[in-house]
């Protein structure tokens, strides 16, 4: 362990291709210690792929970049880091062939812990599993596995924990619970970087990162990576919404136009002729037209639009 | 500070074994397939292999005994038919089965043979694969009758008596009475480690990479080597309860001899598994799921029970094919068991038939360390 780190994460220009494709580009990423950092991006867009790159399940290209990972070389300490490092992976991968206490107990066995028992008893109580500890946890719901595997890579009482999607398909009573377990963890020091597809989830983050088709697009707080795009957003409600979007959606200078319920979400990079696109379809006096702040999801959709071209998807 | 942790190594066993105890399926077949199998190969294989070796002790250097001699070779059952001058040079070579025939002519072979009193010619054959052996003492009986017969028409023509002008007598060593069982059932002991063996162990990491369970293993701070061995362990622990089935079915069912010392078998059957489970292991690393690994298994499999000499004999086989066979450890294994339960032979005669072995183990381990990923590239 290298005194005085700062970052949790701190790697600089990894790359990553699978054949010809070239999946992660030039990623660089600066979690501090104690920070809980969101990782957001569409499908396919290389998050897995650069976690798994940071505690060293997958090797960067060669001669591409560098970094550390609490404190480790991420291409030279990859034991070190994993001793240190829960990593909840986005596919359930626990045994389904085991019960719930034999994957907890199995796991803890390979992270050489002392007290075994007491550790597992807790995980359970905890996930208020007990009762059901001898099910095979192949039987389990979905929701249910997150929370397990999310118990199984918290058991060693790691520093800094990777979370895939550790969330998808958790009920909102759970995930409230999960992310308030999450901040309670880091108010105690330990760093997380977890990668949703949830707003919410992204709002309750430290900081945030985007990537798109491998590159990283945008990062900071919620409210920089808002502003940092410069995005102008009308919200429009009236008659006939569906019909006004394929309208506005023709017109030069309109970004985005996305159905909230019965309003309408205009973006634009450009306000001038944003507005102008809104006086040409929505001057009747049924619709009312109103500047509002752009929101996150607003800002991503307006990022992935703008990433596409840059990518061939083979 | 990451050295090989026995505990680690443990719960890797443990969880391989709660995980086969599960699979009751394939627990089933791991010991129902050896039971079934030696039901079934109940009948004899049968195959006409020529070319076999054979050694003459003669005692008598009469242009007659040269003419069986040449008789002999002339049959195309036998080749190379060395002349050995002591007892105990020929019994080394039956023995070590250098040899599979030995044919001693008798002292007083030509005298006998002029005064048409029957000489006996001696043939000892190794009789362990009975199916191998048949037909070269069919053909050696013919022999008895007619090879000399020119050589006798002549100023001796009298002597030519219309019964055999020999008495050939034959030895079947090791298996007097030719029973098929006695091969039979030491070379399945070797085709269901070799098929249970490869296959369980090639499947055992590749499942893991399948249900993405690998993933996680990979996360946790335990070692490929911990990882591979601890895998390998439960197996080593299957084959012994097959070898204990199948051993328990040769003497009380097959009433198969066992001349040889226990202990020396139980070493030589350990050497055998641990060679099928490194290259099942390293199938595993190497195929991307289970279907390959089940694919480079039967790939493997053929073979060995083709070339081997459990179906065919070997020495019936076309040389390129005993040399092919010569890799595969299976060949010498049988060669192996035959010896320690039919001949007796003890550790020190089988050295020639266990390096093959131990040669082919490592440089499949060579082969495993160089396709073993680290990491999910
Ligand atoms: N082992 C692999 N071999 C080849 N291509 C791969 C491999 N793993 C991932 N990819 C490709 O890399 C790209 C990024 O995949 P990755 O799983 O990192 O995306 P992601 O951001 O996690 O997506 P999602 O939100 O769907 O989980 C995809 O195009 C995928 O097809
Ligand atoms: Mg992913």
């Amino acid at each position: 362990m290298n005194a005085g780190t700062e970052f949790a994460i701190d790697v600089r220009g990894l790359n990553k291709h699978f054949g010809p494709k070239h999946v992660v580009r030039d990623f660089s990423l600066q979690v501090r210690a104690g920070e809980i950092y969101g990782f957001l991006g569409p499908n396919g867009s290389g998050k897995t792929t650069s976690i798994r790159m940071i505690c060293g399940l997958l090797t960067p290209d060669p001669g591409s970049g560098s970094g550390t990972c609490l404190g480790y070389d991420v291409l030279r300490e990859t034991a070190a880091i994993k001793r240190e490092v829960g990593y909840m992976t986005q596919r359930f991968s626990l045994w389904e062939d085991l019960t719930i206490r034999e994957n907890l107990n199995f796991v803890a066995r390979m992270y050489g812990m002392k007290h075994r028992r007491e550790a597992v008893d807790g995980a359970l109580e905890r996930l208020g599993l007990q009762s059901r500890a001898n099910q095979l946890s192949g039987a389990l719901s979905g929701g249910w596995k997150q929370r397990l595997s999310l118990a199984a890579c918290l058991l060693h009482q790691p520093r800094l924990l990777l979370l895939d999607e550790p969330t998808a398909g958790v009920d909102p009573k759970a995930r409230r619970d999960f992310w308030e377990e999450i901040h309670a963890l880091a108010a105690d020091g330990l760093s997380v970087l977890v990668s949703t597809h949830y707003m919410d989830e992204a709002e309750r983050c430290h900081r945030l990162a985007y990537i798109a088709y491998g590159k990283l697009l945008a990062t900071g707080t919620a409210a920089e990576v808002v502003s940092s795009q410069k995005l102008h957003t009308y919200a429009v409600t009236g008659p006939n919404l569906a019909y006004l979007s394929t309208a506005l959606r023709a017109l030069p200078g309109v970004g985005q136009v996305t159905p909230f319920g019965n309003t309408l979400h205009v973006t634009g990079q450009d306000d001038s002729l944003l507005r102008d696109a809104l006086a040409a379809c929505a001057s009747d006096a049924a619709y009312r037209v109103e500047p509002i702040e752009s929101t996150l999801e607003d800002v991503f959709i307006s990022l992935m639009a703008g990433a596409t071209d840059n990518f061939v998807e083979q | 500070m990451n050295g090989f942790s026995l505990s680690r190594w443990f719960g890797i066993i443990g969880k391989e074994f709660i995980q086969l105890k599960r699979d009751r399926l394939t627990f089933g077949m791991i010991i129902g397939v050896p039971v079934m199998q030696l039901l079934l190969f109940g009948f004899a294989i049968n195959a006409d292999p020529k070319n076999l070796p054979a050694a003459v002790l003669s005692a008598d250097n009469s242009p007659y005994a040269r003419t069986f001699i040449r008789a002999m070779e002339n049959s195309g059952y036998f080749r190379g038919v060395v002349q050995v001058a002591r007892e105990d040079e020929a019994e080394d070579l039956i023995a070590h089965g250098q040899v599979q025939f030995v044919v001693n002519i008798p002292e007083n072979f030509s005298r006998l043979l002029v005064r048409g009193e029957q000489p006996q010619i001696l043939v000892e054959a190794d009789a362990t694969d009975p199916s191998a052996t048949n037909n070269a003492i069919g053909a050696l009986q013919v022999l008895a009758a007619t090879a000399l017969a020119r050589d006798l028409a002549g100023p001796l023509g009298a002597a030519s008596p219309s019964p055999a002008p020999i008495d050939l007598r034959v030895h079947r060593r090791y298996n007097p009475e030719g029973i098929s069982a006695y091969n039979i059932v030491p070379g399945l002991l070797g085709t269901i480690l070799t098929m249970t063996m490869i296959l369980m162990t090639g499947l055992a990491v590749t499942r893991e990479r399948e249900r993405g369970t690998f993933e996680n293993l990979l996360a946790t701070p335990a070692l490929p080597i911990e990882v591979l061995t601890g895998k390998i362990v439960p197996y080593i622990m299957i084959g012994l309860i097959q070898v204990g089935l199948i051993f328990l079915a040769s003497q009380f069912v097959f009433n198969v001899p066992m001349k040889g010392n226990p202990v020396v078998l139980f070493f030589v059957v350990l050497i055998f598994i641990a060679a099928n489970l490194t290259l099942g292991i390293t199938f595993s690393s190497i195929a991307r799921n289970q279907l390959q690994a089940m694919q480079m298994t039967f790939f493997f499999f053929l073979p060995s029970i083709l070339l081997s000499g459990f179906m065919f004999p070997y020495r019936g086989m076309p040389e390129w094919a005993q040399w092919l066979a010569s890799i595969l450890p299976l060949t010498h294994f049988l060669v192996l068991v035959r010896g320690i339960m039919l001949k007796g032979n003890e550790l020190h005669e089988l050295w020639p038939q266990i390096w093959p072995i131990l040669a082919f183990m490592l440089v499949v381990i060579l082969l495993g360390l160089r396709f073993y990923k680290r990491t999910l590239d």
